[in-house]
């Protein structure tokens, strides 16, 4: 079942909410509503749902409604209409009481500006959500130092937000959304105030929380390199609207419309590809059952000058060149294993294409990719260059 | 000739209505003032005679330096000032006058502030009250502050209680105003966090808001101590006793030293609490 269920959620602001609604029913655009009624439509019937455990990315430009979407997931913001359920209780029915008790147990906020008091220590930053259920204070206060543990915050507890670093700050924020143990963090452009180097560290430390806790987490951005790294699945926000929805290997490959593809057009495609989708079918020969004749009449067949060795269970052995194969029938050899090399190049599946490169930039032969030791696929350095071009085909379902 | 056109409606009787509705609320409510005079006027006397008064003076004015030496980060200078200027009220004979403009001061300034911050909370968190008060608040500001004095003598007679009134007309505009826009200036990212972990309405205001707004509040409440003080001379015209009866009566005796000796006083009570509100304030940053 969904954590997160949010069921055609829209807000208008202004004041003709109600013809606003109905113009927006009638598929009016944003503009077409602001000019006939005054109003505006900051989010326009998002349908999304995130599973438990899920890292899923709003992303959008600034005005795209993604902020707004956000804080309607926890009623910072009414909803003009639409629902949320959290846990399957409907957050937009409930009142202010029903929706202190989520706030307090199952949504915790961290905020792009870090949101943090500057009159409270980061101790008592950090203890806030639990203060505020009147939690003991030895209670409190050791659950809050847990979490500054955690984000390597534990020796800074009685100093003051503005005695540290932006990044310091936000993991104090991080902390103060985590000391709650929420099931839900809603992560508003969380890292977009930090300069990119400590941007990294804190994507690559969030990760790395994240297989730990495997809390469900809505990561607001309008960086599609922060979307797609930190991503399981991202939404691509437009004029208050949801364009696309997918795994950031789907939008990137087949952008569901000129907006995103738009978007996604300068991405650095090298990060985000992986060996699985540019690998092709290898031609592989038996070493239990072909000698030195068979592997090269594939080769022949199929104009290879080398071709890779497996076993019965297509676990990877080796390589046999075609000068080794020409030389080795020549002299009557009938074993592959008396000309197999081993000094294939080999990648995992989830290597990047970043990483793929110079592998493959030193080697003669194609790209090996191997899981669990089993041949998947080769790469050649012509289907390279043409998935960084955004033109091959790239098999998604590898 | 051409001002007949403005003279198409008889003479208003503004102020024949506010005298029947200042004397209507006299009748109305004397049985709620006259307690609160002669308690509250008990209770001034007690705190001027029976507490100030019977502190000696040299503890008062040590008691004065060692706080100015405190709050003002342990530096001399206030503690100097402070000693050499009470010093100098007490050898100019005005000691009795300093206690009971102080109680004035004092009594005024803390139920202003009483009175004051909740105004501004209201304010800070309803549009319709922002809206009622603020115009109110122009009206009490702006009138000239001999004004209250009628009502005030009408309401409470002559003495310190229809002062402190007064002064409490006079002086409480400004914590009203500057708790109401420091609630308001707090940041709404701040403001959101409080609500996104779950507060309520109390623990927001207390835990995040009043904390945030405290120095903005701090100099409203300098600024309403400040305008107390500039009502002690005012409200000696109505009887209340102290610094300011000394300024009143030179005047009418035309006696320039004794009226400016009486004007230094509180001249140098003003330096002082303002000093020590405004480092109170700073302090906390």
């Amino acid at each position: 079942m969904p954590i997160i269920e949010v069921d055609k959620l829209t807000k208008v602001f202004g004041k003709n909410t109600k013809q606003a609604l109905k113009l927006l029913d009638e598929g009016k655009s944003k503009e077409a509503i602001l000019k006939e009624t005054g109003s505006t439509v900051g989010v326009n019937q998002a349908s999304f749902s995130v599973e438990p455990g899920e890292t899923f990315v709003i992303m959008g430009l600034s005005g795209s409604g993604k902020s707004t979407l956000v804080r309607l997931i926890n009623r910072l913001i009414e909803p003009t209409s639409g629902s949320i359920y959290i846990d399957g209780e409907d957050l937009s029915k409930m009142d202010k009481a029903a929706l202190r008790k989520v706030r307090r147990e199952k949504l915790s906020m961290v905020f792009q500006k870090f949101g943090l008091f500057p009159h409270r220590t980061i101790l008592e930053n950090a203890e806030y959500g639990l203060e505020i259920q009147n939690v003991p204070k030895d209670e409190r206060e050791k659950k809050a130092k847990d979490a500054l543990e955690l984000v390597g915050l534990g020796g800074y507890i009685s100093q003051y937000p503005g005695q540290l670093s932006g990044g310091m700050q936000q993991r104090v924020g991080l902390a103060r959304a985590l000391a709650n143990d929420p099931k839900v963090l809603l992560m508003d452009e969380a890292f977009s105030a930090l300069d990119p180097l400590i941007r990294k560290e804190m994507q690559d430390e969030l990760i790395d929380l994240q297989t730990t806790m495997k809390k469900t987490i809505v990561f607001i951005t309008h960086d599609l390199d922060e979307a797609l790294r930190l991503g399981d699945r991202i939404a691509l926000m437009k004029d208050g609207s949801i364009v696309q929805i997918g795994t950031p290997e789907e939008i990137l490959v087949n952008p569901a419309n000129d907006y995103v593809e738009k978007f996604v057009e300068d991405v650095d495609r090298s990060k985000v590809l992986t060996a699985q989708h540019i690998m092709k079918r290898p031609e592989t020969v038996n070493i239990h059952k072909h000698g030195p004749r068979v592997a090269l009449e594939r080769m022949r067949e199929e104009g290879l000058s080398s071709i890779y060795v497996v076993d019965n269970n297509r676990n990877l052995k080796g390589y046999v060149t075609a000068d080794d194969a020409s030389d080795a029938r020549k002299k009557e050899i009938k074993e592959l294993n008396e000309i197999i090399k081993t000094d294939m190049p080999k990648v995992e599946k989830e290597t990047a294409l970043n990483e793929i490169f110079t592998i493959i930039h030193d080697s003669q032969v194609p790209v090996a990719v191997v899981e669990d030791g089993k041949l998947r696929g080769i790469i050649v350095r012509g289907s390279v260059i043409a998935a960084l071009a955004g033109e091959s085909e790239v098999n998604l379902d590898a | 000739m051409l001002n007949s056109i403005l003279e198409f409606a008889p003479k208003i009787p503004v102020a024949e209505g506010t005298e029947w509705l200042t004397d209507k609320i006299t009748d109305m409510f004397s049985f709620l003032f006259d307690p609160i005079n002669e308690h509250f006027g008990n209770f001034m006397e007690f705190v001027a005679e029976d507490v100030l008064m019977a502190i000696p003076s040299v503890i008062f004015i040590l008691v004065v330096a060692i706080i100015a030496f405190f709050v003002s980060g342990k530096k001399f200078g206030l503690a100097s000032f402070a000693i050499v200027g009470l010093w100098f009220i007490y050898n100019q004979g005005h000691w009795e006058d300093l206690m009971n403009t102080v109680t004035l001061v004092l009594l005024a300034s803390i139920l202003s502030v009483l009175i004051g911050v909740p105004i501004g909370i209201l304010m800070s968190k309803s549009k319709i009250a922002n809206a009622i008060i603020t115009p109110i608040l122009d009206f009490m500001q702006t009138m000239p502050a001999f004004v209250y004095l009628i009502p005030a003598v009408a309401f409470f007679g002559i003495g310190m209680v229809p002062g402190v009134f007064a002064s409490l007309i006079f002086a409480t505009p400004p914590t009203v105003r500057f708790t109401n826009l420091g609630i308001r200036q707090v940041s709404e990212e701040l403001v959101e966090a409080a609500d996104a972990f779950g507060s309520t309405g109390s623990q927001k205001l207390f835990k995040v808001e009043l904390p945030m707004a405290k120095s903005t509040i701090m100099a409203g409440i300098n600024q309403t101590v400040m305008l107390a003080l500039s009502m002690v001379v005012i409200a000696s015209m109505i009887g209340a006793k102290g610094l300011g009866r000394e300024v009143l009566s030179s005047l009418q005796r035309a006696e320039a030293g004794t009226g400016f000796v009486a004007g230094i006083g509180i001249v140098i009570l003003a330096i002082i609490i303002d000093r020590l509100t405004q480092n109170m304030n700073k302090k906390k940053d």
